[in-house]
């Protein structure tokens, strides 16, 4: 494969794909889509199978100059071949569920979809600061677009919201990017992931790219974009925002804070800390007595999220790799109940759950795949969702047992206000003739639920598969942040010489010792 | 392929095409696939108990797959077996076909039964996983998937807000377990840098004595933590004291689930856990005496409120609880065999009070108050013997080396409870002794109540419904309803109590599995008490668990008054129970009127509801609100991007103009101005 522009190729398919359906009509332009995102998940199989895992860092490498000092730079990690690959594996599935829910401008509507494709495999390809900028940016554009028009009722305020947080963070971000390159000498993020910023610099730097991935994340409190613009967005538009999108984020600070920054990430821990177990127990009670389907499982992606940014800022395997897990299985549970909520949204035309109940009756299938989403998403072990948020805990664990304790309580919250959702729309009794005369999944559905059921046991049984491709690379970033590591809490004391401290605590352990 | 693979995966198998078939498979072939398997199962299960038994088998581990691998932490799937994992394969499997089998004719009616068939035996390899773990994660996983499984059952019947309510509360109660199971591996992998169970045993003693440990700004002895984290998800998945207020609402399921999952295998998984890592919690003499107390606690608490329930099957449910609490403080006097051998035979003894119970209310058309039994001895005669045989054991009748199952188990627990010792050890004897005799009166008040006296069946609305549809005009039948009494036609006669109703024995499928579980409670004592209790036993353990010949010696050689107090309360209970439910019947209503706060008290089972209601579930759905209403929208929101919203407006109002409202023409200038800007500073 050396040598064979295939990264290109993955973000030129889907440009192509934009083109052509921009003008066409609803049948054309859907079957086209489809079939651009499918070539650009079979490109991705490829990618993947000629991966070298375990082989050099950077891989598929490519590079040319452009205008004015910008370079095409593109090459991938493990990291980044795995988002690519959830991405790759997510798109058709959106295409699908678009097929017939999108009338009004349709040829536009797939171009927006197929432009975001390119530009969020952009992001997770680009080696060049400038190159991801714009990527990182410019992705928000189709979806900004996405939400505006083919949305609900309040979409504007919606993607205005959207809009304005996400500026924000943004412009704090490029005034430090300027920076960087200035004082580094060079866009390479490679380079300067191995680049030692001056530790008083760092805080700064860390501090507005800080501002732009938590919003992303998005992190508790600059996470009210979230509930809203999912609750507007057209159910495709909400399974690639949960599933890629939100991303992002936490890519970002796998890629930028940790490395570049090792010695201010370990300074600001325990704000991220603080503001994660803020997020797992606000944001899951909020979920908790919510009435609209899309907007509680929208809150509890900010609490899933909040456990992706405390195994980050644990700083050892564990965390970084739960991390990871999380996000790649968060993408596939989250957009797979996105498209659940899609599939009666299409039928019923509400999101209001009291308007459900006893689907069990008329949706047997329907009720088991969701059952087994719902299951992933709190974490029942054998599903993605326990192997990723299991590690991440892990990890914070032996940093710090209260921010572990807190944040496992999201395993308690989480299963409240899932299987309270659960409940009210699945089990109990048939409440509306409307609900009641609903049909199961059709064949189209079938398609979209099988996948994603698939690789949601599979990524439960056998996380091999996905932990193998990027244990070199987060090997590498945990030797890069582990010199600037926080100590943790527990400070085990191993030994018969007992400290004087505990000697008051437990008559048990002085028996012991004695 | 081993033939614990076979035992363990087929149940899966069979649950997967017995749930994905569902009705397309049909109704009988479903029931042949997963009541097949769990025969399989068991019948390749008991080989493997007797050759422990028989003293020439070795422990092994099968793997099975890789599952995860990070850094240091590194474990498989993979199948144990040993002493301990053989007593409850042949417990799991026996039970489960038991109860496979009596669902058959239990769930008959019913016309979801698929579901209900792949749902126990997804339930009964989830349990197997449990016990067979040769590491803490598939421990977890088990102990998770069992819950799931159960939660599926208690909510069996969907439709019943109940139901539903029962089986969230289970879930999420034994999360709250979980969040210390969890902690306790995220410890325990801290200290060991491996989740391996044996490999943490045998580190354990030089790793952990004397060690210290922070936790939660505290510095604490190591092996305290670990142990206590992990039993609070004992607590929770055995429903031990303040754990235990989703068992009672658990009943909500179908008998045969209760007499499987919540009597006879799930609710012993924290037993087994203190079992399994008994090595561990001997290394705590703090936590083992939390284990003591709690479940000499919950031995006593459970059977005061066993007193006062009228519902048949919450009266076997907290019975339950109260055994539970026997094993725990078995457990934590450190008489580990004893432990395991009242969960051995307190399954075959209560999972056959469960079914006796199902049959009782298959008869009495799906009437569960006892209130309005009565009489039935002479109409279901062999329901009648099995409940006999069940409350006998339950009750330990018992003496000079002859007797009921629990008759040995809880007499040893007892003796050893005294033997041990200490003040707890005490502390935890008279608890235990105290509980056998409310567990006396409450087991033959059931009796009394359902089986002697007069039929008080006229004033049951379950019975007048049947007895109407029988005459009525057509049987709209409505869900989960037994159609009995179609062949009577004499009822104008009430005045016997009857509401002219004739129960019917159960079907055959029902009435073998009663059977064979009554061999069990008569005979499982007596036979297998040698090898589980005496001295010498620890060639039958094979390290699988902490066996102590200087307890068990102490335990043999108690002082007389402490051997005879089970057998002297177990006489006092039936003497009350037969004074108050047969001599004199006024009795209790009299007992209620003198002591009316207690008798609330218990009936309301210590208030524990009430009070979780009110400082947990009320206030997590008031905080929600406030931090969505006030926290989000009134703050976040109206202070930030709102806000912001407002001075843009503010500001741009000359500005409107230039604004041609098109999101594309937003979207363009960003991105041109963008590029722009990049362009410009670097191009400088």
């Amino acid at each position: 494969m050396t040598g064979f522009p295939i990264l290109s190729l993955m973000l030129l398919v889907p440009l192509v794909g934009a083109g052509l359906v921009l003008k066409a009509n609803r049948e054309q332009a859907r079957l086209i889509a489809l079939i651009a995102t499918l070539i650009d998940f079979v490109l991705g199989v490829v990618l993947w199978m000629h991966f070298d895992v375990g082989g050099a860092q950077w891989q598929f490498q490519e590079r040319a100059a452009l205008f004015s000092g910008f370079e095409w730079k593109l090459g991938i990690d493990g990291i980044a071949l795995l988002l690519i690959a959830l991405t790759v594996f997510l798109m058709p599935i959106c295409i699908g569920a678009s097929w017939n829910s999108i009338e009004k401008r349709a040829g536009e509507y797939y171009a927006a979809f197929l432009l975001m494709e390119t530009l969020m495999i952009g992001v997770f390809t680009a080696q060049d600061l400038f190159l991801f900028y714009i990527m990182f940016e410019a992705g928000l554009i189709p979806m900004y677009l996405i939400i505006g028009i083919w949305g609900g009722a309040d979409r504007i305020y919606a993607s205005y919201k959207f809009f304005l947080y996400t500026l924000l963070g943004s412009v704090l971000m490029l005034i430090a990017m300027f920076w960087m390159v200035n004082v580094a000498g060079t866009s390479d993020i490679p380079t300067l992931m191995a680049y030692n910023f001056p530790v008083h610099a760092q805080t700064w730097l860390w501090l507005a790219f800080f501002a732009s991935f938590a919003v992303k994340m998005p992190m508790w409190p600059v996470h009210t974009w979230l509930p809203d613009a999912h609750v507007q967005a057209p159910t495709a538009g909400s399974v690639i925002l949960a599933g890629v999108l939100l991303k992002m984020g936490g890519y970002g600070f796998i890629r930028f804070s940790l490395p570049m920054f090792p010695e201010a990430s370990a300074q600001f821990a325990p704000l991220v800390w603080g503001l994660s177990m803020a997020a797992v127990v606000i944001t899951s009670l909020i979920a908790l007595v919510q009435q609209d389907i899309k907007k509680l499982i929208a809150y509890s992606s900010v609490a899933h999220m909040a456990i992706v940014t405390i195994g980050l800022f644990a700083f050892n395997t564990q965390g970084l790799e739960g991390s990871m897990l999380i996000m790649l299985s968060h993408g596939l549970v989250a957009g797979a109940l996105f498209l659940g909520v899609g599939v009666i949204y299409d039928r019923l035309h509400t999101r209001e759950i009291t308007r459900y109940g006893g689907l069990a009756i008329n949706m047997p299938y329907y009720a088991l795949f969701m059952l087994l989403f719902t299951m992933a998403s709190i974490g029942l072990p054998g599903t993605s969702g326990f192997v990723g948020e299991f590690l991440s805990l892990m990890g914070v664990y032996a940093e710090s047992s209260w921010v572990a304790l807190v944040c496992t309580t999201g395993i308690i919250l989480g299963a409240a206000y899932m299987l309270y959702l659960y409940r009210r729309v699945i089990f109990g009794d048939q409440k509306n003739a409307d609900a009641a005369a609903m049909l199961d999944l059709d064949k189209r559905e079938w398609a979209m639920m099988v996948p994603l059921a698939a690789v949601v046991l599979w990524m439960g049984v056998y996380p091999e598969s996905f932990l193998a491709p990027m244990r070199k690379d987060i090997a590498a970033l945990e030797a890069r942040v582990a010199p600037a590591k926080p100590k943790g809490d527990a400070q085990l004391k191993l030994g018969v010489a007992q400290p004087v401290g505990a000697a008051a605590h437990e008559e048990a352990a002085h028996g012991e010792a004695h | 392929m081993s033939s614990i693979n076979v035992i363990v995966f087929l149940p899966l198998l069979a649950a997967i095409v017995a749930g994905l078939g569902n009705k397309k498979l049909g109704l009988i072939p479903s029931k042949v696939i997963t009541t097949g398997a769990l025969f399989f199962s068991c019948a390749l299960s008991w080989p493997i108990f007797l050759s422990f038994l028989g003293g020439h088998a070795e422990a092994s581990v099968t793997p099975v797959l890789h599952w995860v691998k990070s850094g240091d932490l590194d474990f498989l799937w993979a199948l144990r077996v040993d002493t301990l994992t053989a007593i409850m394969l042949v417990v799991i499997t026996t039970v489960s076909f038991l109860v496979h089998l009596y669902s058959w004719g239990y769930m008959s009616e019913e016309p979801d039964q698929p579901r209900f068939f792949a749902y126990l035996s997804l339930f009964t390899f989830a349990m197997l996983m449990l016990v067979t773990a040769d590491n803490l994660v598939q421990m977890f996983f088990g102990w998770e998937g069992v819950g799931l499984a159960s939660y599926l059952l208690i909510g069996f019947w969907f439709r019943k807000p109940s139901a539903n309510a029962a089986a969230m509360k289970a879930f999420v109660v034994n999360r709250v377990g979980d969040l210390g199971f969890m902690m306790g591996i995220f410890a325990t992998f801290l200290v060991f840098h491996t989740v391996s169970i044996p490999q943490i045993l045998h580190d354990a003693p030089a790793v952990l004595s004397g060690s210290t440990i922070g936790f939660l700004g505290y510095r604490l002895d190591t092996a305290t933590v670990i142990c206590i984290l992990l039993f609070i998800g004992a607590m929770g998945k055995s429903a031990q004291l303040g754990l235990h207020t989703w068992l009672p609402d658990a009943m909500e399921g179908p008998t045969p689930v209760s007499a499987l999952i919540h009597a006879a295998t799930m609710v012993t998984a924290g037993v087994f856990m203190v079992c399994r890592l008994s090595p561990l919690f001997e290394l705590s003499p703090t936590a083992t005496s939390f284990v003591t107390f709690i479940g000499a606690m919950t031995c006593f608490f459970a059977a005061t409120i066993g007193t006062t329930q009228t519902d048949i099957k919450r009266v076997i449910a907290y019975s339950t609880c109260s055994q539970l609490g026997y094993m725990f403080f078995a457990a934590g006097v450190g008489a580990y065999g004893a432990a395991m051998f009242h969960l051995f035979t307190h399954a075959f003894f209560k999972a056959l009070l469960f079914l006796g119970a199902g049959s009782v209310i298959h008869a009495m058309h799906h009437e569960q108050d006892m209130r309005y039994y009565g009489g039935l001895r002479k109409k279901i005669p062999l329901t009648f013997f099995a409940m006999m045989a069940g409350t006998l054991a339950i009750t330990g009748v018992g003496a000079f080396e002859i007797g009921f199952a629990g008759f040995f188990s809880k007499d040893a627990i007892i003796e050893a409870a005294w033997a041990k010792g200490t003040e707890l050890g005490h502390f935890a004897f008279f608890m235990g002794v105290f509980a056998a005799l409310l567990t006396s009166f409450y087991s033959w008040r059931l009796v009394y109540l359902t089986f002697f006296g007069k039929p008080r069946w006229e004033q049951s609305e379950h019975i007048q419904h049947a007895v109407h549809d029988a005459h009525g005009h057509d049987d709209h039948g409505h869900d989960h309803a037994h159609a009995h009494g179609h062949d009577h036609h004499h009822h104008d006669e009430h005045s016997d109590g009857t509401a002219g109703y004739h129960p019917h024995e159960s079907p055959l499928v029902m009435l073998v599995p009663l059977v064979v579980l009554s061999l069990g409670a008569i005979f499982a004592g007596w036979v297998f008490a040698h090898a589980f209790i005496s001295e010498g036993t620890g060639e039958f353990w094979k390290g699988a668990l902490v066996y102590s010949e200087h307890l068990i010696h102490a335990a043999h050689h108690v002082p007389t008054w402490v051997k005879w107090s089970p057998f002297a309360v177990m006489v006092t209970g039936f003497l009350i129970a037969t004074y108050a439910y047969v001599v004199n019947p006024a009795f209790p209503a009299a007992f209620v009127n003198q002591f009316g706060f207690l008798y609330r008290f218990l009936l309301n089972k210590w208030y524990f509801d009430e009070l979780y209601h009110f400082i947990f579930v009320r206030p997590a759905l008031w905080l929600g609100r406030v931090f969505w209403k006030v926290g989000d929208i009134g703050i976040i929101d109206r202070f930030g991007p709102n806000g912001a919203a407002w001075l843009v407006a503010q500001g741009s109002r000359g500005a409107v103009k230039l604004q041609s409202g098109y999101l594309y023409s937003y979207a363009l200038v960003m991105l041109v101005g963008l590029v722009g800007a990049i362009s410009w500073v670097i191009a400088q």
